[in-house]
């Protein structure tokens, strides 16, 4: 699709990234103010970021975050990467309807309800099993459970891309199935498996509300402490702390569509 | 019918081919996580939906029960459904969440679509821009996004400043804690989810299309309706399913940006089990939430395999 862009487009496009970016920049500008007061230019300071380094409630959350965050992106994505085959190379097996809704439904599934019915499923685990007891544990597995639908999504469209008779070639050359997997799939699916690992890690580390559900005594997340904080009201230190997040994510993207257009090129 | 025998036989035969038990491991893990992290979980918010709440840890009553002569008795109960009938607060909370979930999802269609159709036509060294920057708030954290959003409604915030500032109001409008912060907090948070499929749509289009259907003498407004708005249709609906679905269960946003004139369900949810600690009531509502989305997450789920499998 080309040609000249039509006057409404142009000015559609303008409002729509002034919509998205405008509270974004202002959070971070007002991040450097000295003042207490989020929207009274008082100077520019760093007094803020300094502070953040202080709050031991938000750097002890962050670490139980990163933790969380790495393991639901492990599991995820060797839950995800299976189903995904499963999905694209095994033929209409028994079942596969249930199967396909069952990886499907989490990407859209409301939190609170997942949340929930998770919680009550470890209550009665706790009950019937005498565990695992809530905490740090029971918020992985219920991040990975809805991670693993965005993993399938993923890596089942790069593998729906792949051409079959490489894998028939090998087959044919007496290649056994599990070298097949390991020769060939696996080097053609990696940067798949690598973005599902990413957008598993970034999910898992920005949930609130199931984390809410899952979580135990004592096992208080970042968004947890963002979430008590912001809503005692605007801080500061959390403007501080969004900004050093988006700054962080910008980058990662940035890199990761200049790795992806330099392979495509 | 088929003998037991020869089904057995057949599983062995198949279990004997190249890759057989490496393909039945594949598919029984994940298979296994989700029936029990996902499946059965959500039969048992059915099931303690049907019990009596009691105090106690857990807070509900069993619905089977082993009486004295060893028979084993079975208690069913709706009247935690017959209390969302009766007590308005549920079924205001129901409606307006449906209300708000659809007029969000329309805004974010005529919202996302100028956009993505801006983005497909802009020169492709201006689409990679522009695409990433819609990326760019998809993976930034979505609390922080709300928080953004609240420096920028409130009555000293940047809206109310810049009028201000413009001389359209001399007095600040309160935007914060009414329905209509709801309404600009979700199209805000969902829209890259409704920009994102709708470009995808518009961009697999073949251009010849619209060559054809000038050669053919349409004028530009009706090459649009008849050809490009009918093939982009499929990101339409999967965009809309990606807003409606997550908003009509949304507890972030009512409960950070809306006031007490906006109630939603999944708010109510939230405050049934964390405040009143109700468990029974609190998956009641979940359970009237699902047979609400039942139908959108059933098309969802038919239109995502359907769209893989078209590509594989």
């Amino acid at each position: 699709m080309n040609g000249r862009l039509p006057w409404f487009a142009i000015s559609m496009l303008v409002l729509g990234y002034l919509f998205l970016y405008s509270p974004i920049l202002s959070l971070i500008f007002y991040s450097f103010n000295e003042s207490r007061l989020v929207t009274v230019w008082g100077g520019f300071s760093t007094k803020w970021y300094g502070a953040l380094m202080q709050n031991d409630a938000l750097l002890s959350g962050a670490w139980l975050s990163v933790q969380i965050a790495f393991l639901t992106a492990c599991v995820a994505v060797v839950l995800g990467t299976l189903a995904a085959f499963a999905l694209i190379r095994f033929g209409n097996f028994r079942g596969r309807t249930l199967f396909a809704g069952m990886v499907t439904a989490p990407l859209v599934m409301p939190e609170v309800i997942t949340g929930l019915s998770l919680l009550l499923l470890f209550v009665a685990m706790e009950a019937v099993l005498g565990g695992p007891g809530r905490g740090m544990m029971t918020i992985v597995i219920a991040h990975a459970t809805f991670a693993t639908a965005y993993v399938t999504v993923v890596v089942q469209s790069r593998l729906g891309q792949l051409d079959m008779s490489l894998e028939e070639a090998a087959m044919d050359l007496g290649a056994r199935p599990f070298k097949v997997v390991r020769v060939i799939i696996l080097p053609l699916i990696w940067p798949a498996m690598l973005a599902g690992w990413l957008l598993a890690f970034t999910l898992s580390f920005d949930d609130l509300v199931i984390a809410t559900f899952t979580s135990g005594p004592g096992a208080k997340t970042l968004p947890m402490e963002v979430f008590s904080s912001v809503r005692m009201g605007v801080s500061p230190q959390i403007n501080a702390l969004a900004t050093i997040f988006i700054v962080v994510v910008t980058t990662m993207v940035v890199i990761a569509n200049q790795v992806a257009f330099r392979r495509r090129a | 019918m088929r003998s037991p025998a020869k089904s057995f036989s057949a599983v062995v035969r198949r279990l004997n081919q190249p890759g057989a038990a490496g393909r039945l491991t594949a598919l029984a893990i994940p298979y296994g996580w989700l029936a029990l992290f996902f499946l059965l979980p959500l039969l048992i918010v059915v099931k303690i939906s049907l019990s009596e709440s009691v105090m106690g840890i857990p807070p509900y009553e069993p619905i089977l029960r082993f009486a004295e002569d060893a028979k084993v008795q079975i208690h069913l109960t709706f009247s935690n459904f017959g209390l969302l009938l009766r007590d308005n607060l549920y079924v205001v909370a129901y409606l307006n969440s449906v209300k708000i979930a659809a007029i969000s999802t329309l805004i974010s269609v005529v919202i996302g679509y100028s956009m993505a159709y801006g983005i497909a036509r802009s020169p492709l060294r201006w689409r990679y821009l522009l695409l990433m920057l819609i990326i760019i708030p998809f993976w930034t954290s979505f609390l922080i996004r709300i928080y953004a959003m609240i420096g920028f409604l409130k009555d000293n915030g940047l809206i109310n400043n810049v009028l201000m500032a413009l001389g359209v109001i001399d007095q600040p409008i309160a935007i914060m804690y009414t329905p209509t912060a709801v309404y600009i907090g979700i199209i805000y948070s969902y829209l890259p989810f409704m920009v994102l499929p709708i470009y995808a749509a518009l961009e697999r289009m073949d251009p010849s299309l619209l060559e054809a259907a000038g050669d053919l003498g349409a004028k530009p407004w009706k090459a649009f309706l008849r050809v490009t708005l009918p093939l982009s249709m499929p990101g339409v609906v999967a965009g809309s399913l990606l807003v409606f679905i997550p908003a009509v269960g949304e507890f972030v946003i009512p409960e950070l940006l809306g006031g007490l004139g906006s109630p939603m369900i999944g708010k109510v949810l939230w405050a049934e089990f964390f405040s009143n600690r109700d468990w029974p009531v609190a998956s009641a509502v979940a359970v009237a939430m699902l047979a609400l989305l039942v139908v959108p997450v059933m098309m969802f789920d038919r239109f995502a395999s359907r769209y893989f499998r078209g590509r594989s």
